[in-house]
């Protein structure tokens, strides 16, 4: 008897999986503002308090499309956006026309060895609302740490890194990669989410 | 006003002794030329075995085979009263050291703050105890006589003016701290105590001992006002630990770590500030190379937090482990503790009906720890400008202070913008021209490079329609900056390069060649 209150002890605190059943997750996330990319979601939107990892082919394959409603609902409500070492300027009239309040828009430049410090600064301090950066050398235990701070700070970060790094384990709750859909179509495919199996089908920013 | 003054009958003895894992071991302070070396100060055993200052070195290794010796240092004397004082600076706003052995306090504006005399005093006695100083407390309505009764009873408080003065008049001139030596030239004239003194006629004793002499007698009985020279307490922390032997392990250097960050951390309470990073600089034993290569020698162990603390116990758990980590090369001798930005401490409490997070720290607060680190420009805000010229047609804005207006209405632009424009090749084609020209061939849209040279492959490879690069809108054109001399003439297009791409790239007006790429829409 004492072992069957263990296991569910253990069901009821996640640190067990039960496969096959798919656990209650609260719906909780962060909605991203793109209707069918939540319903792929475990949570139904960007895992609150946690690192999010986007793997691109290159930069400007649509990311920030992807990342704008959240940003701009984000910056709207009067939370601080920060830009960690972005990778080019920031141009400023787009992203106001994107409805992002740019009052709260903030942009850290630091060279490659101090980005993943001010990262998990921005990340940690709780200052900010969403955090976006991009960690190109950064390992496991670098990530590991953005994760942690990310919950301690209880903020969305999004990590923009090569695709390369997919291979690659990561301690990120969720993970997003580019890809090409069957008609050619760039898509994003879940390659691992918390709270459930990763879904099979991409979503297709164009489909709608 | 009332004055409490702390004085310090052992200060030199009491810094050395302090950070001896041993303190009764006896242990003798010595000064003095190489061939004439004598002792300034012993500590109880060693005074017990017959030992005392002023005692010849030969005389006291004669009574007493085996003590330790430290040779004193004048400077380091100055440089713990002055860490007193900081220490006393958290029980009052007005602290003086200007007087050696010494620290004098006001109190009574501390009373209501930390409870009468009695209290006080004795928190003063247990926090001096803790700290590992000997001293002599004593209370009076002046600073001066503070520092009389301090030197004649430990103890004594006499907070009342007249009562004060009674007791002044029965001091000896030789223990009433008068100024040169005074105090036992006046004794030997005959004049015994501060009463006969005072009895003489004003004039005659300013033409015979000066000035000094009456200002500090009005001074010290509250008949003229005394302006000290009050501690400020510094904004950074280096303190020193001379070890005295060479030390190879690191266990040896542990007890004076934790000595020095408890000072650390006495500063900090003081200022009410923690400390995100620190310097522990181990010193060397100069190298054979003699004078030349003095003080070069030092090993630095840089200890970084991620927000500022001032907890002891988690300092010292920090700074052992960074120490830990460090092989030592050569044999240390001593141990420096290097603090130079202090920033303000953010308790982890909060408003009880604020949901944000325990531990979060403002914006602002982040911003200058940022900067502290990455430069003052490195922080920034984006806001769009006038200018039609797309790389003028944004700025950046420090601090918080500007509002950022709307952009005038234009096209849709690419929410990365290119630092400066780069001739367009297509990422990991870097072997290729440094122009691809485009052909608009009818419906499809299709941008298919044509090598220039005989034999090469086409840069954007027309295998499927959807590899290729594709213009997907333009031109738009943009004539301005005739005003300026920055005169700029292009045709904009959006293309869609092979990897999906949606790049925002011109070329000069009706011309589909030498594509410069001027940014990604993201």
């Amino acid at each position: 008897m004492g072992a069957v209150v263990a296991l569910d002890t253990l069901l009821a605190s996640r640190t067990l999986w039960h496969a096959g059943r798919s656990a209650a997750i609260a719906a909780d996330g962060e909605p991203t503002g793109h209707a069918a990319l939540d319903a792929l979601l475990p949570q139904g939107g960007w895992p609150r308090r946690a690192l999010t990892e986007l793997l691109l082919p290159a930069d400007g394959v649509g990311e920030l499309a992807l990342l704008l409603p959240t940003l701009a609902r984000i910056t709207a409500d009067g939370g601080t956006v920060a830009l960690v070492a972005p990778p080019y300027i920031p141009y400023a009239p787009a992203w106001q026309a994107a409805g992002v309040d740019l009052a709260v828009l903030q942009v850290v430049e630091a060279s490659p060895r101090d980005a993943l410090w001010a990262f998990e600064q921005c990340l940690r301090s709780g200052a900010c609302g969403a955090v976006l950066g991009w960690p190109q050398q950064a390992d496991a235990a670098a990530l590991r740490r953005l994760q942690v701070a990310a919950d301690s700070g209880a903020c969305l970060g999004f990590a923009l890194r090569d695709r390369k790094h997919a291979v690659n384990a990561s301690p990120a709750a969720l993970r997003l990669e580019w890809v090409r859909d069957a008609h050619g179509r760039p898509a994003w495919q879940v390659r691992k989410c918390r709270g459930g199996p990763a879904p099979a089908q991409a979503f297709v920013p164009d489909a709608a | 006003m009332l004055w409490a003054c702390v004085l310090l009958p052992q200060l030199a003895l009491d810094a050395v002794l302090r950070r001896r894992p041993d303190p009764e071991a006896p242990l003798a302070l010595v000064t003095g030329p190489a061939q004439l070396r004598t002792l300034h100060a012993v500590n109880a055993s060693a005074a017990a075995a017959g030992l005392a200052s002023g005692m010849r070195l030969v005389a006291a290794h004669a009574l007493l085979r085996d003590f330790a010796m430290v040779d004193h240092d004048p400077s380091a004397e100055a440089r713990w009263q002055r860490f007193l004082a900081a220490w006393a600076y958290r029980h009052s706003s007005l602290v003086s050291a200007q007087w050696p052995g010494c620290i004098v306090l006001e109190v009574r504006g501390s009373f209501r703050l930390l409870g009468p005399w009695p209290t006080l005093q004795a928190r003063l006695r247990s926090e001096l105890d803790a700290l590992g100083f000997r001293h002599r407390i004593a209370l009076a309505p002046t600073p001066r006589a503070a520092r009389v009764f301090a030197g004649l009873e430990d103890g004594l408080a006499i907070p009342h003016a007249a009562t004060m003065a009674a007791r002044l008049d029965r001091v000896p001139v030789r223990r009433a701290c008068l100024p040169d030596g005074l105090g036992v030239r006046l004794q030997r004239m005959g004049i015994a105590h501060l009463r006969d003194l005072r009895a003489l006629p004003r004039d005659a004793l300013r033409r015979r001992f000066g000035l000094a002499l009456l200002e500090h007698l009005d001074r010290l009985y509250g008949e003229a006002d005394d302006p000290l020279e009050y501690y400020l307490p510094p904004d950074h922390f280096d303190s020193r630990v001379e070890l005295g032997y060479e030390v190879e392990n690191h266990t040896a250097l542990l007890f004076p770590l934790r000595r020095l960050i408890g000072d650390l951390c006495t500063l900090l309470s003081i200022r009410d500030g923690g400390v995100q990073r620190f310097v522990l600089r181990l010193e060397h034993e100069r190298g054979p190379g003699g004078g030349a290569a003095r003080g070069a020698a030092h090993t630095d162990v840089e200890v970084g937090l991620l927000a500022p603390e001032r907890e002891p116990g988690m300092l010292f758990e920090l700074a052992r482990n960074r120490l830990e980590r460090v092989a030592i090369a050569a044999p240390v001798v001593a141990m420096r503790l290097l603090a130079r930005e202090l920033p303000a401490f953010v308790p982890a409490s909060r408003d009880l009906f604020d949901t944000r997070q325990q531990q979060q720290l403002p914006w602002p607060q982040l911003r200058e720890r940022l900067r502290a680190r990455l430069g003052d420009e490195a922080v920034y805000r984006v806001a769009p400008d006038g200018d039609p010229r797309p790389e003028r047609a944004w700025r950046r804005v420090q601090g918080d202070d500007a509002r950022i207006g709307p952009a005038p209405p234009r096209p849709s632009r690419p929410l990365w913008l290119l630092p400066r424009p780069i001739p367009f090749v297509e990422r990991g084609l870097s072997a290729g021209p440094s122009h691809v020209e485009p052909d608009l061939a009818g419906s499809t849209h299709d941008v298919r490079a044509s090598g220039k040279a005989a034999g090469q492959a086409p840069l954007y490879g027309g295998a499927a329609a959807h590899r290729g690069a594709r213009i997907v809108s333009g031109p738009e054109r943009l004539e301005s900056g005739w005003w300026d001399g920055a005169d700029a003439r292009r045709d904009y297009y959006v293309v869609e390069t092979a990897q999906g791409q949606r790049a925002w790239a011109f070329a000069a007006p009706g011309e589909r060649e030498g594509w410069m790429l001027h940014g990604w829409f993201g």
